[in-house]
Formats: C-alpha cells, structure tokens, sequence
C-alpha cells in the first residue's frame, strides 16, 4: 500500500487506540460472543489485534469483516478493562473502513439506502408500519434484501420475531399526542422527550407512559416534532456520514426549547446521543453545540432519580429481574438508577441475575442479521435468569425487551414470566386519578 | 515438504472431527499468535480438543510429522510460553473444562485444564475450604496455564505458589503418551517427583489434561494494614521486621513513590505523593490470632519509621486499602502505552538493595521504571513504559531489563519468580544456572521430547541468542 493511503487508513480504523490494549486478556471473560463462539478471534482482545494485523499490512481487510461484523458491540470490554482501551473508537473505525471498501452491488446498495436513509428516519414511514421487521416485510423489502444477499439468514426468521412485537397503536392514538404535557402539581423541571424511532412506533405507549411519569415527577414534558432517528444503526454498521447528519437534525431540533434534560428510555439510541459531540467533533461550528446536546442527554431513570425518585408509586408484589441495555451500562455508564427505582418499591423482590451485565444477543440488529449467533447467546442469557424465579425481567431498551420476550418464548415460559420496559413496569404502580 | 503439510494437516481433520474446532482461517490463526507479552506469530493450524484422546492423537501425529505443538490457556502469560515462535499447532486448551469436583473427605480438587483458576476457588469456598494461589489474572487464566507457569500471586509469601497445591497430573507426553503422575496424596515419594518437573515446565514437557489440587480449611478472618514509609530502607526494616517478630502475613506488597504519583494521576484519593513506599499488609487465621497479630504489626511498622498506619476489619473497608495497589495497572498504563512488566526476585533481605539497583538503572537510560510488587517473598514487579513505536527508545529498554536480569541474579536472587521463562528470558538462563546446570536441564527436554516438538524455542536460548531483542 502507498505511504499516504497507509496512513489514511490507520488513522481511520483507529490504529493508534490498538496499543492502549496491553493483551492482558481481563475483557475475555466479559465477552458474550467469546462465550458462545469459544474462539479468541471474536474476542474484544483478538478483534483489537486483528485490526492492528490490517493496519500493518499482515492480513488483508476481507479478513477482518467476519470478526467485526459477528461484534455485538455491546461494549462490556471498555468496562472490564484495566487500561481503559477504547474498543467502541476501534469497533466503529473497523466498521467505517469495511463499510467503505465493500464493493456493493447495486441492488443492497438500495436496500440498504432504503432502509437506513428512510425508513429508520422517517417517523412517517415507522407509524405507518408500525414496527421495522414487521414493515420490512410487508413492503417488499425483504425480497429485495434477500435478493441482494444483504442477510442470509434474516429474512428466514422474521417471522419469529414478529410474533412477539406487540401491535402498534393506532393511528387515531398517535395523532391525538400533544407536543407539551405540564408537570403535575409545581414544576421542578422542564425536559424535552427523544421519542426515538423504533420506540414510538412499537412501544408507543411506553412514550406515552414515559410522560406521564415525567409528569408525576414534577417535570413539563416537551416533545419537539422535527426530531428524527438518533442515527446508531447507521453508526453501528460503518454509515457514519448519515449518522453526521441525523445527528445534527437532532441537535437542532432539541435546541428550539430551552430544557434541563434531553430525556430518552432506550439504552441504545441513549448511548448514540451521547456519542454526538464524538461524532461532530471535526466539525466547528457543530463541536460546541453537540456538547451542551449531550450534557443534557439522560435516560429516563437517571431523571426520574434525579427528581427524587418515584415514591409516588402504589405497592404490588412481584418477583423481578433486571436486564440492563448494554449501552446504558457501558456506554452512558448509568447502572446504579434503574435498580435503585426498583428496589425503592414497596412490594417488589428484586433478584439479580448472574452476568446481568451481558449482553442478552439482542445488539441493534444483530439479532436479524445473525440470527443464530444471538440466540445462542440469548440461550445463555436464559439459563442465568431461570434461577431468578422472577415473573418479570425489567428492561430498558427495545431491542432487549424484545429479545426477552424471545427468550420467554424459546424457553416456553409465556405463561409464568413476562419482560416489560423499565417504564412501563413503573407506570404500572401509578395511582389512578 | 508440501505434500507433507497436506499430509498432517488432512490427518489432523481426522482426530478432530468437529470442523468448527479446528481453525485455518488468517484471522484465526493470527488471534493465537500472541500472548500477554511481545510478538505476534501465525501457526499453521489451532486446534481446540476436548478430550485427552484427541490430545494424544494429536501429539502422536505431530511428533510422527515433527511438528511443533503449542499448549495454549487463555494467553494471559508474559514471558511468551504460548506463542508459535516455529509454525506448527496451536493446541487451545479452554475447551477442556469437563471436571471440577471437590472432595471434602481429602481435601482435594480435580480439574480439567482449561477451568478458570477463579471458579476452582468459588467451588473451594462452596464447601468451606480454601485454595491459596492468586495470580492476579486468575478470573480469566486456566488452571492448566497456571500449573505449566507455576503462577504466583501476593499470597506466595504465607501459601506458596500453584506448585505447591499440585498433587497429581495426567499428561500427554510429546510421543502421545498418557501417563499419570502424584495422586491424591499428600505424601508420596514413588520414584522421581515428574509432578513437580512438569509443573513450570512451560509446556515444553508435555501437555497437561488433569490436575488434583490439595485443598486447605478457609481461614476465618482478614485484616488489612496500610502503612506510608519516607524512606525506601525503612519500609524494607519494617518488612523484615515483622517476619522475624514470628508473624506470617497472608500478603505484603510494596508500592514504590513512582507508582504512588501514577496513581495519585489516575484517581487521587489521597496517597502521599512525597513519601517513598508504600507498604499493604494482609492477615488472615483465627479471628483472635490476627487481632493480637495486627496490633504487633501496626506498633513495628511505626517503630521503624512509618509515617502512618490505618487498619480495616469492614471487608468494605480492606478493599478501599487494597485500591491503591489495584489501581497500579492502569494507572501506570497510562504513562505510556508499552508495559513491560518483570518479576526478577531477591532474597527479602535484598530488598532495598534491589531498589537502589533499579533506581540507578532508571537514571542510567533514562526510562520509565516503576516499581510494586511482592515484597514479602522478594518477588519485585519493575515495570518500564515505554513506547513499541519508538525503536531508538525500545533499544534502551532491552539494555536496561537486562540490567534488571543481571541485577536479580548478582543479588542471589532468580531471573524470574512467577512469569516464566519463555522467549524474553532465555539469553539469561546460563548466567544463572551455570552452563553444567543448564545443560543437565537441556537432557531432561530431550529425554522427554526427542523430536523437539513440544512448545520449542522457550526456556532454552538458542544457537547466537545473547541478547534481549524486543524490536522486530
């Protein structure tokens, strides 16, 4: 390779970050596809070598997609590290430089355009839908994609995943939102709510009660219509120029109102607001205004304790485990809020299960794209909440409460045990009025 | 010779017959070419057996085609044991994990190789006993990597190290034998002790499959002491000190005032960045034992110059006194990104000269010397950081380990106490075992593995091996 492509290409697959890693291997016994796939090359240690091995020119890129691609991206490595290595900078770097070598065919160039420059973004096309697997399939995307070879295996297990979305909220319910809900009783914030787009189609009503809850708190909840997808499955599989300009959508949306907190209730596009002045950070005019977007970015539970809790709430009795979003646990860092709300009611045995903090397999897309990868891990993930005796797992992002509701399924526990979003599980215990 | 390859690498399809356990792929074999150490290998194949039959197949094909076979843990070592210095096999032992069972009636555990060295100490402690070794990887490092290196840990001192607690083993032999040495008794004297050779062989004698453990009653209580010392000679008194008083701590680690400042910049909480060392104490035994004992040892370390002395009973408590010395890793790490980390050992009494000897050598280069470690057995961490990137700087670093090597040995002391020997050590060996001793050890390798197929290119140094080579 020429000197200068050389160096462009190690500065953007992040070949500097790679010597942080001390090769001490701390991170192998967190890493769930190390768990389940019993090799060191999908192992965060074996991954950061590999893509120094590409950098210095000892193995050719096509080599290093499998590794990457299989990556959960869940990013229980950068905690578990002793040396603070910044796999989630080497994953995405690694991720941009295959997204970009890939010779596309035209036709999942398209599929690919489709679904990533206009379904995820528009709100439109998400309610319409109702939720993306199920609107993946019905528009004729699933053809095309399985045409073009986007995912071998996906399409073939839609239908499993179909079975337990729940059904979206009509339209009716979805026009009759308000773009303001006044704190109950003396405000003691004002927030503005990121609907997020695969949570205000599938899990309407979790926004729904996110407000309310927000309400109860003593917080006025703005909820600013021109706000669009926050762009990490866009991130999360190499796109990052769309990601770019989602994020600055965003960022402008949020700025219109003045508000304490940019509150969000799904761990992964959480994460990704977070990661926005990251994103913006070679863009001047973009730097400073992407920070003060993500010093306000809180997830749900964090607010919620910040305003004192939810004491507010009725006592009920039931067995619960919690399932915490990766990306709300080692990407925004927030671990200690969700159990604390949990544990606060009155009523509620709170079981922690064993490795709570890996991932259940669920990791954006991943559980579409490598179907079988993730439910080998989903299946781990079970035999560690069985034990639990819970009647419900707590989650606090989509794609998890989803994925559960898989296990559940897989496990033929329908009957005896139900996930629920962290929000939902709260609003439960709301007073009636 | 390519027809040969074929040949071997066909017939190894054939002993492990799950495709998915033999891996050919680039990004395959490059993830087991490195280790915790220096260099990046590619082997020819990596196998992943789950039995001592495919074990013994295995070495029986690879010695009859002379292939060299690699035993391979999950690759935490720091001297180079598991990598593919010649091509060849890598034999990945984690998927061995089949047996991990306690015997409360003898005290013993019997575990396959490739079990984490923390789970065979929570089952331990299920049933109320105790098993002593503690290198500090061990929630990620085998049992059977432990037992090839004879890891260590803080608590060498009052409980040995994993050699110690190694009864009996079953090994496949380089011809592919399987043969069983020790038992399950902790006497036993029928002929040659094989047990303890083939503990820290390194995986240059054989490959291990099975392993009894010896077990001991979990003590009852911990205390933990911290004292701060101004002067490195004194905090070296106090650690004779204390042993000559009668008492045995169950860990006596030292922090030298470079790593005090290192991590005092990572996380302040309010170590003194002038004093000179800092040293941690840990008791355990009988509640009432270590009560009378912690008191000696508190009014001693003040007795010889300590600055202060804090005590915590509160398990919450210990763990904040043991922060500083947790956070020595990364907070060093964080100087710069190249950790070269050594276990050169004195006598104890040697201590402080060692310190002085270590002190002079980081002035003489010029680099990044910190040290922690050990120091109630003597066993030294000096640590440099540097920067693989900058050769001029790496040229340096390999003078000065050197140093470090030469330094050990002239004290009385040995090139390594817990790590291994592996590929950084070898030029080393006959400065200190003398070119007799060594030579006799060389017999003991070739009687064993004639072929020279077992882990070649470790522990021995090579024809014109003088030097430490760290640059590619």
């Amino acid at each position: 390779m020429k000197e200068q492509a050389l160096k462009d290409l190690r500065e953007k697959i992040g070949y500097d970050y790679t010597f942080d890693c001390v090769q001490c291997g701390y991170c192998l016994p967190a890493c769930p596809t190390y768990e389940t796939m019993g090799k060191e090359t999908h192992s965060p240690r074996g991954r950061i070598n590999l893509v120094k091995m590409v950098a210095e020119e000892k193995m050719a890129l096509e080599d290093l997609r499998e590794p990457i691609e299989k990556c959960l991206g869940c990013q229980a490595c950068v905690t578990a590290c002793p040396t603070n290595t910044q796999y989630g900078r080497i994953l995405e770097g690694a991720q941009e430089v295959l997204n970009d070598s890939e010779k596309k065919s035209v036709s999942k160039k398209l599929t690919e355009k489709i679904v990533f420059d206009t379904f995820f973004p528009s709100s439109k096309w998400m309610a319409g839908f109702g939720h993306v697997m199920w609107g993946y399939e019905k528009t004729g995307l699933q053809k095309a994609v399985r045409k073009s070879g986007l995912t071998k295996l996906a399409p073939l297990n839609l239908g499993k995943f179909e079975e337990i979305i729940p059904s979206p909220a009509a339209p009716k319910e979805r026009k009759a939102r308000k773009t303001y809900y006044p704190a109950k009783g003396k405000a003691k914030a004002t927030v503005a709510l990121f609907t997020g787009c695969i949570m205000d189609s599938t899990f309407f009503s979790t926004n729904q009660n996110t407000i309310t809850l927000l309400n109860h708190a003593g917080a006025n909840v703005y909820i600013p219509e021109a706000q669009t997808c926050c762009g990490a499955l866009h991130s999360h599989s190499g796109d990052v120029k769309q990601a770019r300009e989602l994020a600055k959508s965003n960022i402008k949306a949020f700025e219109e109102i003045n508000v304490d907190f940019v509150v969000n209730n799904a761990g992964g596009c959480g994460a990704q607001l977070t990661e926005y002045d990251h994103l913006l950070s070679n863009e001047a005019e973009w730097r400073d205004r992407a920070r003060s977007f993500v010093e306000k970015s809180k997830d749900i539970s964090t607010v919620l304790w910040e305003l004192g809790g939810v004491s507010f709430l009725e006592e009920k009795e039931e067995v619960v485990t919690y399932q915490p979003s990766c990306h709300l646990t080692h990407v925004q860092k927030v671990t200690k809020e969700p159990k604390a709300l949990i544990q606060a009611l009155s009523g509620v045995v709170f079981n922690e299960m064993k490795d709570e903090q890996k991932c259940c397999g669920s990791a954006g897309i991943y559980n579409i794209v490598h179907y079988d990868d993730a439910m080998e891990i989903l299946d781990v993930k079970m035999s560690h909440m069985k034990p639990t005796k819970a009647h419900t797992i707590i989650t606090t992002n989509p794609g998890c409460l989803l994925q559960m509701k898989m296990g559940i399924k897989r496990e033929g526990l329908e009957d005896s045990v139900r996930a629920v979003h962290l929000v939902d599980f709260l609003s439960e215990r709301l007073p009636l009025t | 010779m390519n027809r040969l390859k074929k040949k071997w690498q066909k017939k190894l399809e054939k002993i492990i017959k799950d495709d998915k356990r033999i891996l050919t792929d680039s990004a395959d074999l490059l993830s087991y070419g490195f280790d915790g150490s220096f260099g990046q290998y590619k082997p020819e194949r990596v196998v992943q057996p789950v039995n001592r039959e495919e074990v013994a197949a295995v070495m029986k094909l690879a010695n009859k085609y002379s292939i060299p076979v690699y035993p391979r843990g999950q690759a935490t070592c720091l001297s180079g044991g598991p990598l593919p210095v010649k091509g060849g096999i890598v034999l990945d032992t984690c998927h061995m994990t089949g047996q991990l069972s306690i015997d409360s009636e003898n005290l013993t555990a019997v575990v396959s190789p490739g079990i984490l060295t923390s789970k065979i100490k929570e089952a331990a402690e299920e049933k109320g006993f105790f098993y002593p070794p503690d290198p500090s990887s061990a929630h990620v490092s085998t049992i059977g990597g432990n037992v090839a290196e004879n890891s260590g840990g803080p608590r060498g001192l009052k409980y040995g190290v994993t050699g110690n607690y190694v009864l009996g083993l079953e090994v496949v032999t380089p011809e592919g034998e399987i043969i069983y040495t020790g038992g399950q008794t902790i006497k036993n004297v029928t002929g040659y002790n094989l047990t303890q050779l083939l503990v820290g062989s390194e995986g240059t004698l054989g490959v291990i499959t099975e392993i009894t453990l010896r077990l001991v009653p979990k003590p009852k209580k911990r205390v933990s002491i911290l004292s701060v010392f101004d002067d490195l000679v004194d905090s070296g008194r106090a650690i004779s000190g204390v042993l000559s008083a009668g008492i045995m701590p169950s860990a006596m680690e030292i922090i030298d005032k470079h790593c005090i400042n290192a991590v005092e910049n990572y996380k302040p909480a309010g170590y003194p960045t002038d004093a000179a060392a800092i040293i941690l104490i840990e008791l355990d035994g009988h509640p009432k034992a270590i009560e009378e004992e912690s008191v000696q040892v508190t009014d001693i370390c003040k007795e010889l110059g300590a600055r202060t002395v804090q005590s915590a009973v509160d398990e919450e408590d210990q763990k904040s006194l043991w922060e500083a010395r947790k956070l020595v890793s990364p907070a060093i790490a964080k100087i710069k990104p190249t950790k070269i980390s050594e276990d050169a050992t004195v006598p104890r009494s040697k201590i402080p000269e060692m310190f002085e000897r270590l002190n002079k050598i980081r002035e003489k280069y010029n680099i990044e010397l910190v040290v922690f470690g050990h120091a109630g057995d003597g066993n030294l961490h000096p640590n440099i950081l540097t920067d693989k990137r900058d050769t001029e700087e790496m040229k340096c670093v390999e003078l000065a380990v050197s140093e470090i090597f030469e330094a050990a040995i002239d004290l009385g002391g040995t090139l390594s106490g817990e790590h291994g020997i592996g590929t950084m050590k070898t030029p080393f060996m006959e400065k200190e075992l003398g070119s007799a001793g060594l030579e006799m050890m060389k017999r003991v390798k070739e009687s064993w593995d004639p072929n020279n197929i077992m882990n070649p290119g470790k522990i021995f140094p090579e024809k014109g091996q003088t030097k430490l080579v760290l640059t590619e």
